[in-house]
């Protein structure tokens, strides 16, 4: 939290005409999808079903370490293209305009124990609409932890930074167990919600499937491999799991992040919604390959501004984005991974403390984010 | 065990490994024709047939059940990245020897699919199939004479059953611009040299249009043929009546190409099909709060256009986005943000 408003500077009228700039940019990328970006999307599934066959072929014969590494190596970055750059791009229809119903946002599924379907509702609908509003978006410290000074301190938080490495670890069940809400859903009336049982269903049934598959048949299918490519599959996920939390968490967890107060939404316009995402997102720099493997999640603030346009657009969006950033005199929040993932760690442990004290006397808060 | 029962569990086990994938995903890899697959077929080439039309050479997937000669076939193409589905007359024998069919399509202003094909069509080309289909063909009970009334691109259909079936009495009646406009124009000069066929050309640049009751002094004896006639909307309609008129409307046997052109306006009468409510909305307002107004179950989200939670299909009209102003037209596949988008003239959604 920064107790001074970083948007102050800015009157109503310059707030909604940064709105009609970024829409222009929008619209600009909306002009210009066609064929190329088609061919890319294309290219990137067929690369990933490819490598993935690879290295499971290749796993057949992990007893053989030279095998498991190259097996194991190629499966994890399969699984994190699959999920990065293609699942969560196409499930958030990024795609859905080119028709083809094989990459459709409607009838995509992907290697992850959430159904599309209920990520889809708690991602592209609660957090990207309600990104970083405190007690809206569950992305916050996905309900076990404290990531801002306003949230209130609790001795449960102590062990957050245990919780966090766990919920790294085993980042797909996080998120399956986040979409069900499953915190607030283990009270004896809700659990009996029909509802909430046929959610809670659907995810047994996705988690069976993909458990069978990646620790039973693919181990037996390896016969005398099967225990190292039972390991090779686990450690494979488990890449992939810390690879997408550490990405996740540079988007909207380093200092200099800005989170927003439920009422500060009221009423909010155009522009200052835009506004919101930008300051409420951060972005990691890098090289090409690295933003791919982050799905272009490096683009954070692009991709939260228009969450709907193509993921190979972001870079060349980012530079008019950020033109506007400056234009503005707005902090755009960006550094190389480690240090982006360091600053989410650093703030994971230091918010497992109760405040030492408000660093500046809370002024109302309320007021100085209505402009926001 | 059957060898089916069998086969299917085999198939289980296989989905079980391609997880959450389907076998057929990867199969798709290597062989996207193969049987079992989606149907689909690959352009092989491209011939020019005059100067806006193209017969493409298609060899379809190994799920492809024939037709008879006259029917039509949807394609889906991918133009500028985005899958498009027309309907195509199939213009080869049925009975080609190497499997292929053609068609042939002309393109016509402004048409998105029709000038990509004629113009831009790449041999290896991978387009969608549907299996032939329509009632436009020649009864298994030959008719003794024949009248084949044609004008333009409606020559297609007709040209696929003159290659296929050999008729002892065929009269043509064709119209187009100019010679250098008549489509298949050699093979049907071809055919009248063989004796097959008694062609009338009309070029309408020079002739004007055909008078419908010009066809007495054309063909003398048109009442007593079974008629097949393919071409602009004005002609069937002028068709349909002198049929009527004179008392013989079931020898006459029509395809239309277009079915009728969306107008697109400001706002329109909504259908919501699935529950069968319809009401009148505005240019402004999105289709979401229409259907809430009007107590439709409407799925939603975010309501500003990035959740993508209230995709519904379109099923006809056309809509306006609301943000971009942009026009979508229904069809096949054609799926819309209630949220953003309002009524651009009369419209269905499937809700
Ligand atoms: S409700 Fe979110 S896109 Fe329409």
């Amino acid at each position: 939290m920064t107790a001074i408003d970083p948007t102050a500077h800015l009157t109503a009228e310059q707030i909604e005409e940064l709105g009609r700039e970024l829409d222009a940019i929008r619209d600009e990328v909306i002009a210009g999808r066609g064929e190329k970006d088609a061919a890319y999307i294309r290219k990137v599934i067929s690369a990933q079903r490819k490598l993935e066959l690879f290295s499971r072929g290749v796993l057949l014969f992990s007893i053989f370490p030279p095998a498991w590494l190259v097996g194991t190596a190629g499966l994890s970055v399969a699984k994190i293209m699959e999920n990065m750059e293609i699942g969560h791009n196409v499930l958030h229809g990024q795609w859905d305009w080119m028709r083809d119903p094989k990459i459709h946002s409607t009838t995509w599924d992907w290697d992850h124990v959430s159904p599309a379907e209920q990520w889809k509702h708690s991602h592209n609908e609660l957090h990207h609409t309600y990104t970083n509003v405190i007690g809206k978006d569950n992305d916050l410290g996905y309900g076990i932890m404290r990531v801002d000074e306003d949230q209130k301190w609790h001795p449960f938080h102590l062990g957050q930074p245990l919780w966090n490495f766990i919920n790294a670890c085993f980042f797909e069940y996080g998120i399956a167990a986040y979409d069900l809400e499953l915190g607030k859903n283990l009270n004896k009336r809700r659990r009996k919600n029909p509802e909430f049982r046929a959610r809670a269903r659907a995810v047994g049934r996705k988690i069976r499937k993909q458990v069978l598959k990646d620790y039973v048949i693919h181990p037996l299918l390896s016969g005398p491999s099967f225990l190292t490519t039972l390991a090779a599959t686990f450690t494979a996920n488990l890449v992939r799991n810390i690879w997408s939390h550490s990405v996740i968490m540079c988007g909207h967890f380093p200092e200099g992040v800005q989170v927003f107060e439920r009422r500060s939404i009221k009423g909010e316009t155009r522009g200052q919604w835009y506004l919101r995402q930008m300051m409420g997102s951060a972005n990691i720099s890098g090289s090409k390959a690295m933003h791919f493997m982050t799905g272009n999640l490096s683009h954070q603030i692009e991709h939260h501004l228009f969450p709907d346009l193509p993921s190979n657009r972001y870079a060349e969006v980012a530079v008019k984005v950020r033109a506007l950033f400056e234009k503005y005199e707005l902090e755009y929040v960006t550094g190389p991974l480690p240090k982006q993932v360091f600053s989410a760690w650093h703030k994971v442990f230091r918010l497992s403390l109760p405040n030492r004290k408000p660093r500046v006397k809370t002024p109302d808060r309320e007021q100085e984010l209505v402009a926001a | 065990m059957t060898s089916a029962a069998l086969r299917s569990r085999a198939w289980k086990l296989l989905e079980m490994v391609t997880t959450p994938l389907l076998p057929s995903d990867y199969l798709d890899l290597v062989s996207p024709l193969r049987a079992g697959g989606d149907l689909r077929g690959r352009i092989e080439a491209v011939h020019p047939e005059t100067g806006d039309a193209a017969t493409l050479v298609i060899r379809p997937g190994r799920g492809w059940r024939g037709h008879t000669a006259g029917q039509y076939v949807r394609i889906g193409v991918d133009v500028d990245g985005v899958r498009l589905w027309r309907a195509y007359s199939v213009t080869s024998p049925s009975n080609r020897q190497d499997g292929r069919i053609t068609i042939t399509v002309k393109a016509i202003p402004d048409g998105k699919v029709s000038n990509h094909l004629v113009r831009r069509a790449q041999p290896g080309t991978l387009i969608q199939l549907d299996q032939a289909t329509g009632d436009f063909v020649v009864p298994e009970a030959r008719p003794a004479k024949v009248l084949y009334l044609t004008a333009g691109s409606g020559i297609t259909p007709v040209m696929g059953m003159l290659r296929d079936i050999e008729l002892d009495d065929v009269v043509m009646v064709h119209s187009a611009p100019q010679p250098q406009d008549v489509i298949f124009r050699n093979d049907l000069h071809d055919l009248v040299a063989d004796k097959k066929l008694r062609l009338t050309e009309l070029h309408t640049d020079t002739d004007g249009m055909l008078d419908i009751s010009r066809l007495d002094e054309l063909v003398p004896d048109w009442a007593e043929r079974e008629t097949w006639a393919c071409g602009p909307a004005g002609l069937l309609d002028a068709a349909e009546d002198h049929w009527t008129e004179h008392g013989v409307p079931e020898r006459l046997h029509t395809e239309r190409f277009r079915p009728g052109v969306v107008v697109t306006g400001d706002g329109g009468e909504v259908t919501f099909g699935t529950t069968g409510k319809t009401v009148d909305a505005d240019g402004a307002t999105p289709l979401l709060d229409v259907g809430e107004e009007a107590g439709v179950l409407m799925p939603s989200g975010c309501r500003m256009g990035i959740c993508f939670g209230c995709v519904t299909p379109l099923t006809a009209g056309a809509v306006r986005d609301l943000r971009t102003g942009e026009i979508t037209e229904a069809g096949p596949g054609v799926l819309i943000q209630t949220c953003v988008s309002a009524a651009a003239g009369p419209c269905d959604i499937e809700r």
